[in-house]
């Protein structure tokens, strides 16, 4: 087993009775990388991070983590991870301050150090002045923050983000970003879950999983590289008439719709002239029509319909 | 060590800082013990009484003195003759009669078959009225069997009549008192299993409801910290609830404890113990803080209430509802605590009942333990 990974999981499965939530998964993390894992609600992504803090014992397969066996060394990976789970589980009827200090002595933080690691984290979430308010009294981005410094009160170099920023609102994200590049910086691994597409631009790695089956495995740019053809945004009149018209034409590779506009990838950038044809046969004004860079959402569109053998209708967030 | 202490604190911080609950917590016992001492003990004290002694002898007077003595009876007026007694009932002034005739105290001294005439106001409550033409029965009972008794000590009749006196001079006194001290010391023990099941039965399915539960399981805290860092401040709250009820006991029911005060604390912790370990390991087997509730009212309670011998005698129970009875700590600890408080029995001769609870208890509690897993 490498020591260089903080993470390795070998051929991984996880059955719920007849249900799979995690089907054949293999992937590893080098220590101080950010990795992304990908998909919708229910592609088992929760799972997985269940299984890598050592809560949920995997029905077949192999995962380790900081070089610890999941299934055999649990109770060792819990001492070297923080974990924020995608529901806000600390408690309401405690205080910020009073669930820092709960923490830190769960966690067995020396006492020396205690009060200064405390304030530093208070100081870094900038909870100060809401130190004594009771934390259900706060505010979803500020019960963020707060879970956030709970899970590396004793310094994990391995922190687990379960839709860490789920419900939080955009500036909010863009700062609890910012906050997990520093710590990535200062040598700390991470494995963070999230729908939202745009946060995993964030991650030196990106595993996109969907139905419990990891579909990719890649960089981001990497990933865009791995989409073929061209893609192109189309501004029209009713997008959806626009979907079904599109249907019938040959050399489409995937379709969506985002809000007012149609993505479209082509397998060759000559089709857009066709495109237009048809579009204008059918009645449909187009008022802008571009070439785009795919974004990560597209590409797992694309990765989901590869494995599908009929197109499917997609509306995208 | 440090853990153990920690978790405490925050249990106590979830307890008092909800103070709805805490108020329900410490009040709701006392409550109980009140409300069910009162009603269960059927206490309707005062009845009105109306009387009419014709006979105005020594036995005529002696036999009048046990309705009065037994505190359910309040001689309110004396009535001169059958008439006017009646006059008395119908006019709401009384609630009961009683006729002495005449030849009453001339009857008892010849040995012959006194009548006495009692009248009870039957337009009240039916069950009020069962309850009294029992209690008058019992009472008029009483007095006829002690002097009954009283004829064969001193005649020496040496007939089939011949009855255990013992028994009889225990229940000559006061019976309805004999009630209560039967019934008051079978309270506590269920109201204190009351109050503990549901304290701890949610202590970690409520956890695991809210999603705290899932981030305390992937910390490095053990198992039996986390459990008794919960159990231990239930047992303070308990040990002050079962101190109120003895306190209450004595101040409004005029109960005493017989036996050793500190015998009776020390096998009461035990108890609690017992009755904290079954209600957290509900809590580890429950899905939800309702089937939590579920489990303890049906599996723990109720039986307990039925089984225990807190109303109904363990002797005639079939097989099964005995051996049911025998796995509830409270079955065991009601049978000690009728013994120190009314017996004044020490903990030396109460083995029997000891051993099981002492077993029981740490079954329980060490099984709350290990029932909990660190996983999802």
């Amino acid at each position: 087993m490498s020591a260089e990974n903080a993470i390795e999981i070998h051929d991984l499965v996880q059955r719920f009775g007849s249900f799979t939530a995690v089907d054949h998964v293999t992937f590893s993390v080098p220590r101080g990388e950010i990795f992304g894992l990908l998909g919708p609600n229910g592609a088992g992504k929760t799972t997985t991070i269940r299984i890598l803090c050592g809560i949920l014992l995997p029905t077949s397969g192999r995962a380790s983590v900081l070089g610890f066996d999941v299934a055999r060394q649990p109770e060792e990976i819990k001492k070297r991870i923080g974990y924020m789970s995608q529901k806000f589980s600390l408690y309401g009827d405690l205080t910020p301050q009073e669930n820092l200090d709960f923490y830190a002595s769960i966690y067995a933080v020396p006492r020396a150090g205690r009060a200064g690691r405390i304030s530093e984290l208070i100081e870094l979430s900038g909870l100060g002045e809401h130190r004594k308010t009771l934390t259900r009294n706060l505010s979803g981005a500020w019960r963020q923050r707060l879970a956030l410094a709970c899970a590396i009160v004793h310094r994990p170099p391995m922190l687990f983000l379960d839709e860490a920023t789920a419900g939080v609102d955009p500036v909010s994200r863009r700062e609890f970003w910012d906050l997990i590049y520093r710590m990535a910086g200062e040598g700390t691994s991470v494995l963070a879950t999230t729908h939202y597409m745009d946060e995993a631009e964030y991650c030196n790695q990106i595993g996109m999983m969907h139905a419990g089956e990891l579909i990719a495995l890649a960089s981001p740019d990497a990933l865009r590289a791995q989409m073929p053809g061209t893609l192109l945004q189309v501004d029209c009149a009713g997008p959806a008439q626009a979907f079904q018209v599109l249907e019938a034409m040959p050399g489409i590779l995937e379709m969506a719709i985002h809000g007012a506009r149609l993505h479209v990838s082509l397998a060759e950038p000559g089709q857009a002239d066709e495109l237009q044809r048809r579009l204008g046969r059918a009645g449909i004004a187009i008022r802008s029509l571009n070439a785009i860079q795919p974004s990560l959402e597209d590409i797992f569109l694309y990765m989901v319909q590869q494995r599908q053998p009929t197109p499917t209708h997609v509306v995208g967030e | 060590m440090e853990r153990l202490w920690t978790i405490m604190r925050k249990e106590v911080y979830h307890i008092w800082r909800d103070p709805r609950t805490l108020g329900l917590i410490l009040l709701l016992p006392g409550l109980l013990l009140i409300l069910l001492g009162f009603g269960i003990s059927g206490e309707s004290q005062d009845l009105s009484m109306v009387v009419a002694d014709l006979s105005k002898t020594d036995a005529s007077r002696r036999y009048l003195d046990y309705y009065v003595a037994s505190d359910d009876f309040e001689v309110v007026a004396s009535a001169a003759s059958e008439v006017e007694v009646l006059a008395f009932i119908d006019g709401g002034k009384a609630q009961v009669g009683l006729l002495i005739p005449e030849a009453f105290g001339r009857t008892l001294e010849t040995g012959g078959t006194a009548e006495v005439q009692l009248y009870v106001n039957g337009s009240a409550d039916p069950a009020n009225v069962q309850t009294i033409q029992l209690k008058l029965s019992a009472i008029g009972q009483m007095a006829s069997q002690t002097i009954l008794v009283r004829r064969i000590t001193h005649v020496g009749a040496a007939t089939g009549l011949s009855l255990p006196i013992d028994t009889f001079v225990k229940t000559l006194y006061n019976p309805n008192g004999d009630r209560k001290l039967y019934i008051i010391p079978g309270l506590i023990p269920v109201i204190l299993e009351l109050q503990g099941l549901l304290l701890s039965a949610l202590a970690i399915v409520k956890e695991r409801e809210q999603g705290t539960m899932e981030q305390l399981i992937v910390t490095t805290i053990k198992p039996w910290e986390l459990m008794l860092g919960k159990i231990i401040p239930y047992l303070v709250v308990s040990t002050f609830t079962l101190l109120s009820m003895l306190a209450l006991s004595q101040l409004l029911f005029g109960i005493t404890i017989a036996g050793s005060f500190w015998e009776l604390l020390g096998l009461s912790l035990i108890f609690i113990v017992g009755s904290l370990g079954m209600g957290v390991l509900i809590s580890n087997l429950a899905q939800s803080q309702m089937q939590a509730m579920y489990l303890a009212m049906f599996i723990v309670l109720i039986p307990s209430i039925i089984l225990s011998g807190m109303i109904y005698p363990r002797d005639g129970m079939p097989w099964a509802s005995l051996f049911y009875s025998e796995l509830l700590p409270v079955t065991h600890y009601l049978t000690i605590l009728r013994a120190i408080f009314l017996r004044g029995v020490g903990a030396a001769a109460l083995w029997p009942s000891i051993l099981p609870l002492i077993g029981l208890s740490i079954v329980y509690f060490v099984a709350s333990i290990f029932v909990f897993r660190k996983r999802i």
